[in-house]
């Protein structure tokens, strides 16, 4: 039975085809892009039966969907580019023992990095493990192609890696819903037969010489299949004057590309769903209709090697190609792709004149445009702890004047390398390396380093990958502090529950394995300070800088602004008293708007005094202790 | 379902803004709604870090058959739907044409580098002045002080959806628009999310 066509965002669109395979257990960990896709079949768990987490990190998660696999329950673990490295050391071992019930690896890039520090590519790791990829190119496409996926998986029993990107999780289109079936069938693992009994025996990927020959087999039963999928398409002429090989939500750009340069005529169009590994035969068919070849991809040339492999192997039957794509710069080789990088680079090879606007108005457009493109550079939210917590260990670290500085972390905190957090980040890696790179310049001194060092890790970030950093700092006697930005959550992918948390990510209660607990049972020092009390917070981070002879670890603890309690609440009412504020008289600079620079505050051009914009102020009250005057009052709100 | 006509196929609407403003339930809501007609409606938006102060837009392209690109090319914008006009002139400068329309809501909201006296925020005349020029037919409105009349600023991102329904550009009905607020945000919220609504029409609809 079908329901009507809704539009879904293309991570509802991965849960409702999970859904409809009818999965059993999901777990990930959270990470823009693919947050949505975890927390949509947690909403869904009591309704249908499953069991949903989220995992304190990427390889945890995958342990957990295997396990399920394993005892006979379909599964899905879902995380962004940078988690599968995290899980890649699980993920080689589970490629080469295999899986049982039907197990899906959702991987969700972010090509031009628009919400990541990278724009990695995880599609690799298919080719690398010798697992079979799939790539939903539309809304549609990503129900039914993640649905099938697990049969896929069922089928040559091994894992089915299904990547999407930041342009398809994040964008939303029509998608008619199925059917989701009735949980069935008892979890059990059987491990009673031999080591050979990939259905009953123990489970390993060993011994490796049987077990690789096995992984091998089954990704040749996946190409077989991939021949004849449905979700590999051409659209053209039977003899166009070029070939595009596209896969993903690059398709659509193909689509629109053409039909501005009205060039569908002259162009064919070869859309892969499967793309690791490809089909030949099918893909044979289609390079044998012309001469020129376009590869249209994201990020790395994934696609563009393979094809040219195989065009290579297959060489005596199709004769040589001339190719496009991003190895000889058709393409730009960084950054997400558009529609109209796509049509350039058609315009270009096929010699097409396009003007998508009149010269004139282009030209009006572009003299306009530097005061358009002021930038807006991201900042803090009103009534953000972090805005109070790094102004705090600015003052610190000013105070200690040892030019000490502080190691990043990943999350809403890793702004504070940028002027809204007063630039005080000076490294920003991976998850858990700002306490594993501290505790690497604490060691230094031996080197006559005297600069003191501090790392910060937010309060998931902490589980995910800093304990073992803390661990390592406290073992080695390394000198340094760690700053915990407790703000109550996963916050910046939206609020999702982890190890502290007093629910899980069903809602169910779950008991919170706290951070103090966790750190002085390592033997380190803590402190726990809000800090929005700036006084209290300087104090204390002035202390751990004063004395590093042992690990110390400082919380600073206080809820996100955008969290579910403090959402749309307003503690104080905070105005600015023009007589007490100097303005430009005052000797101060402007420090509230100048330097704290939080979005609530405006600079009276008119007055030459500071205002507070009552629309954007959160009411926090932290910038009424920065006024040197005291002329910021705030004031409870009944 | 007859499927509703419209003026272009597909029709690329940009709702644009600061993070916060309540972009993403606007073009989802509307989106629904065009939905609900029997329309395909393909929606790119930005999430995650880019929420953070930063400039935010979605991209609407709605049309009789199948999903479009989520990003509108260049110079292709029908409609702009800005909840700041910074933003409106952003928008413009890359996706106007001499076609474009554009319903703005006219309080600023100054960037970080504006508040910290690094850059100036243009002045109001010169900014509607510019937005004019890039312009075919253009609406700006107190659409925040009105929401604050109403009782919070997040009622903006409603109030233009009430404009920009009443452009007639696109078949969004006040019945329809009341389904959908009654489905995503409950009954409690509907007459509420209707004043703002019909605040925005009779801006634009007179």
């Amino acid at each position: 039975m079908q329901g009507q066509r809704r539009t879904m965002m293309g991570n509802q669109a991965i849960t409702q085809g999970a859904l409809e395979a009818g999965v059993r257990v999901a777990a990930g960990y959270p990470g823009t892009p693919s947050s949505e896709i975890i927390q949509n079949l947690a909403n869904a768990a009591d309704e249908h039966g499953l069991y949903v987490e989220w995992s304190i990190n990427e390889k945890v998660s995958l342990e957990v969907a295997a396990a399920a696999s394993l005892a006979g329950l379909r599964s899905l673990c879902a995380m962004k580019q940078n988690g599968v490295n995290v899980a890649s050391d699980f993920l080689l071992h589970l490629a080469g023992s295999g899986i049982r019930a039907g197990m899906v690896l959702v991987h969700c890039d972010d090509p031009g990095a628009l919400s990541s520090v990278n724009e990695g590519e995880s599609r690799h790791f298919a080719r690398m493990l010798e697992l079979p990829l799939l790539e939903p190119s539309d809304f549609q496409e990503a129900k039914d192609m993640t649905k099938w996926a697990f049969e896929l998986s069922e089928e040559i029993g091994n894992l089915v890696m299904l990547r999407s990107v930041t342009r398809l999780s994040h964008a939303s289109g029509g998608v008619v819903p199925g059917t989701i079936p009735a949980p069935q069938g008892k979890a059990r693992f059987d491990h009673h037969g031999t080591l050979l009994d990939k259905g009953h025996g123990p489970v390993s990927s060993s011994p490796v010489a049987y077990k690789h020959r096995l992984q091998q087999e089954k990704l040749a039963r996946a190409v077989e299949l991939f021949e004849d999928s449905p979700f590999n398409s051409y659209v053209g002429p039977e003899s166009p004057e070029l070939l595009v090989i596209t896969s993903s939500i690059c398709n659509l750009y193909v689509k629109e590309a053409l039909a501005l340069l009205d060039a569908s005529g002259r162009v064919g169009v070869l859309k892969l769903g499967t793309t690791w590994p490809l089909p030949p035969k099918l893909l044979q068919r289609h390079l044998e209709r012309c001469d020129r070849v376009l590869v249209v991809e994201e990020v790395i040339p994934f696609l563009e090697e393979n094809v040219k492999i195989a065009a290579a192997e297959m060489a005596g039957e199709i004769g040589a190609k001339r190719f496009f794509g991003k190895r000889d710069g058709t393409l730009p080789a960084q950054g997400e792709l558009n529609p109209d990088l796509v049509l350039k680079a058609l315009a270009g090879i096929l010699d097409l004149p396009y003007q998508a606007r009149p010269k004139q108005y282009d030209r009006l457009a572009q003299e306009l445009a530097p005061q358009a493109t002021q930038e807006r550079d991201l900042a803090f939210c009103p009534g953000c702890p972090h805005r109070a917590s790094f102004w705090s260990l600015k003052e610190a670290l000013a105070l200690d004047a040892r030019d000490g500085f502080i190691c990043g972390d990943i999350g809403c905190y890793s702004l504070a390398m940028r002027p809204t957090g007063y630039g005080m980040l000076k490294t920003l890696l991976a998850m858990g390396s700002g306490a594993g790179m501290a505790s690497g310049f604490g060691q230094f001194g031996r080197f006559g380093m005297d600069q003191p060092v501090m790392a910060v890790s937010g309060d998931s970030t902490f589980y995910h990958a800093v304990i073992p950093a803390l661990i390592n700092a406290v073992h080695q006697k390394s000198p340094m502090s760690l700053v915990v930005l407790d703000n109550s959550g996963t916050a910046m992918t939206g609020f999702q529950p982890h190890p502290g948390t007093e629910a899980n990510a069903m809602g169910h209660p779950v008991p919170p394995v706290g951070i103090e607990a966790i750190c002085r049972s390592l033997g380190a020092e803590v402190t726990v300070c809000d800090p929005f009390d700036l006084e209290a917070t300087q104090t204390a981070a002035l202390a751990l800088l004063a004395d590093q002879s042992t690990a110390k670890v400082l919380i600073l603890r206080q809820a996100c602004a955008l969290s579910p309690q403090r959402k749309g609440t307003k503690p104080y009412d905070v105005k600015v008293d023009p007589e007490k504020c100097l303005g430009d008289q005052c000797g101060c600079n402007r420090l509230c708007t100048r330097v704290f620079g939080c979005p609530g505050l405006a600079w009276e051009k008119q007055s030459g005094k500071a205002r507070i914009d009552e629309v954007i102020c959160a009411g926090c009250g932290v910038c009424a202790s920065v006024c040197p005057q005291g002329a910021i009052i705030k004031s409870e709100r009944a | 379902m007859a499927t509703a006509k419209l003026i272009h196929d597909p029709y690329n609407l940009i709702i644009t803004g600061v993070g916060g403003q309540g972009n993403v339930l606007a073009s989802r809501m509307l989106g629904n709604v065009l939905t609900s007609q029997g329309l395909w409606v393909t929606i790119g938006e930005t999430f995650g870090a880019s929420q953070r102060g930063g400039s935010v837009m979605s991209h609407l392209r709605v049309s009789a058959d199948g999903s479009w690109s989520p990003q509108i090319p260049e110079g292709k914008a029908h409609m702009v739907l800005a909840l700041e006009p910074l933003e409106a002139l952003r928008v413009l400068v890359k996706y106007g044409n001499p076609q474009a329309k554009a319903i703005v809501n006219s309080r600023p909201i100054l960037p970080v580098a504006a508040i910290s006296g690094k850059a100036e925020y243009p002045a109001t005349e010169e900014l509607e002045g510019m937005l004019a020029q890039l312009t075919a037919q253009r609406w700006s409105i107190p659409a925040t002080e009105k929401a604050m009349e109403l009782g919070a600023s997040i009622f903006a991102n409603i109030i233009m959806i009430g404009a920009l329904a009443a452009t007639g550009d696109l078949p969004v009905s006040r019945e329809g628009f009341e389904a959908e607020l009654l489905r995503a945000l409950g009954p409690a919220k509907v007459p509420t999310n209707l004043e703002a609504y019909d605040l925005g029409a009779a801006m634009v609809g007179g």
